[in-house]
């Protein structure tokens, strides 16, 4: 199981990809059908903001741990022109370029934790994050493996 | 092929097979706009059983469709949402209005008949 | 599910340095003395009144197997075929009632029966059988603990399918007439058993393809905002799958304070209580899906 993937975004066939590449790894960390459908919505957002309004950028699926839970965390990165107002972009109802908003108050509400970084001139970084709890037989069954 | 189209009487239904980009989104709604004029139809029906993932820009293609078709005298029935679509879209505050959500093509067959019987004055 | 994650995992002969023809001379001396070698096994574990829920045929059979797969797994380093006998026997034995101390136990038993034969058979040379017992000890404790582990994983494996059993039997979606469904919510409506709740609705929307449900929250302990939002979005997510929902057991008093925090009830149905609800549903099944009513249904209590 890969700690990382990297997803380059720079054309519409790409959110297929993504949507695809993240579905598989959060199957891989045992995320339900439901939560994997979440996230790979919500990356389906974000990368077609990067190839709509930048061209192009990177998307990192990165698989986080800690001792109660797992999870899938999403960095997407772009150099674009970035966006002014962050706050007036995460209001429902923003409409953005051609009135087609930016799709993240949506992601937001499907993922756990949300945190955009975006500076005018120098670019955007969204990072968000689904937990899933592990069980009992699962934290029971990973301190054997690992002890 | 991505999307199969076929029309039966005065439907037109559309089966998305796979996960579509944003261009086959684009040229099938484009298409089905088409459709709905040139064959007159009185319904339209668009199975997305096979998309497992629906976002804004899809719910904004598929309201665009019914929005058009329901000038050209055509109402849309949405079938085949899988259970973790529909959440996710619930949780997003995705909203498909003016489009109706049928189960499957029994039922959205159905739903379109009564529609159609009730809007039309002259009944075929 | 998780997948095995060893990807033909070497057993530790390490320190001290392993001799490869050492190895290859004990394994022979295992394959050739084998038939009386499994015979005094099985005797110890007969002895021990190990694996009693099984026949003596069963035994020699799964002993047999054992055996091979133990020696060839000393032979090759390589234990992935013995995790995969060890998944397939624990599959086998523990619906039967064989235990952990059971199977360890005869691993055990198995790595004394073959250390007590090379004892033997290299007693007169003490600096090899030292040199001996150094390959094969590390080798046959990893092979133990092979073994336990994964009768232990597939005793977890049944385990969670139990839980997942229990979790789905508890909130049951019941089919009250064709294409009507009842969900009766009892006790607190947190966000993962709404999530839950959700999907098991939607399932069954989908299985029985219902066209109405009927949500009674008689039994619901609190009804507040999030509680609220979370049987509309339930609601909402019934509606993308073709079904009209309508909840019960909402008093007028919980209905307005939702309604005065802001949840939109507007586009869902509320009706008082859950008989009443039935019959609402009943009307709205009788005029949208021709032909439904003459279906005969079971009578809900």
């Amino acid at each position: 199981m890969p700690d990382e993937v990297r997803v380059r975004i720079g054309a519409d066939e790409d959110l297929v990809s993504a949507r695809a590449q993240a579905r598989a790894l959060a199957d891989q960390l045992g995320f339900s059908r439901t939560d994997a459908t979440l996230i790979a919505t919500a990356i389906s957002e974000i990368a077609r903001n990067i190839v709509v309004h930048v061209g192009q950028g990177e998307i990192v699926l990165r698989a986080m741990e800690d001792d109660r839970r797992r999870g899938l965390a999403v960095i997407a990165e772009d150099a674009g022109p970035g966006i002014r107002d962050v706050q007036e972009a995460l209001r429902d109802g923003y409409a953005g370029r051609a009135g087609l908003g930016l799709g993240l108050p949506g992601a937001r509400r499907l993922m756990d934790e949300f945190d955009i970084d975006s500076e005018v001139g120098r670019g955007t970084t969204v990072t968000m994050t689904k937990w899933r709890i592990r069980d009992e037989l699962e934290l029971l069954r990973e301190r054997r493996r690992s002890g | 092929m991505s999307v199969a189209i076929l029309h039966q009487g005065e439907y037109v239904i559309a089966s998305i097979q796979s996960d579509l980009s944003d261009r086959e989104v684009v040229a099938l709604r484009d298409d089905l706009t088409r459709r709905v004029g040139d064959h007159r139809a009185r319904g339209l029906i668009v199975d997305v059983a096979a998309m497992d993932v629906i976002d804004s820009f899809v719910a904004r293609a598929l309201r665009s469709i019914a929005e058009t078709a329901l000038m050209r005298g055509a109402e849309t029935v949405i079938v085949g949402i899988q259970p973790d679509v529909a959440i996710a879209m619930v949780q997003f505050r995705l909203n498909l209005e003016p489009l109706r959500a049928a189960l499957d093509l029994d039922d959205a067959v159905r739903i379109l008949d009564r529609l159609v019987k009730r809007g039309s004055p002259d009944a075929r | 599910m998780e997948a095995d994650q060893s990807e033909g995992t070497k057993l530790p002969i390490t320190a001290p340095a392993v001799d490869p023809d050492l190895l290859h001379e004990l394994v022979d001396h295992l394959r050739k003395s084998q038939e009386a070698l499994r015979e005094e096994w099985v005797r110890r574990i007969t002895e021990a009144k190990l694996l009693s829920v099984m026949t003596p045929d069963e035994i020699f059979s799964e002993v047999t197997a054992v055996y091979d797969n133990y020696v060839t797994a000393l032979e090759t380093g390589s234990i992935e075929t013995l995790q995969e006998y060890a998944r397939d026997l624990s599959e086998r034995i523990i619906p039967r009632g064989v235990e952990t101390d059971e199977v360890l136990g005869i691993v055990l038993l198995l790595r004394d029966v073959l250390a007590r034969s090379l004892f033997v058979n290299y007693q007169r040379d003490p600096d090899l059988l030292h040199r001996i017992l150094d390959s094969y000890e590390p080798a046959a404790n990893s092979i133990a603990v092979t073994v336990g582990v994964s009768f232990v994983d597939e005793r977890e494996r049944i385990i969670r399918e139990q839980q997942e059993a229990i979790r789905e039997l508890s909130t049951p979606v019941l089919q009250v007439r064709e294409r009507l469904l009842i969900l009766p919510i009892i006790g607190v409506l947190d966000a993962a058993r709404a999530r839950q709740l959700t999907e098991q609705l939607l399932a069954a929307i989908r299985d029985n393809r219902a066209r109405v449900v009927v949500i009674d929250v008689t039994g619901v302990a609190t009804i507040d905002l999030t509680v609220a939002n979370h049987l509309v979005q339930a609601v909402e997510a019934s509606r993308l799958m073709g079904a009209s929902a309508i909840l019960t057991g909402l008093s007028s008093g919980i209905a307005q304070t939702l309604v005065d925090l802001g949840v939109d009830l507007g586009t869902m149905q509320t009706v008082g209580d859950l008989q009443g609800g039935l019959e609402e549903a009943e009307r709205m099944l009788g005029t949208s899906v021709p032909g439904v009513d003459e279906t005969s249904w079971r009578s809900f209590q």
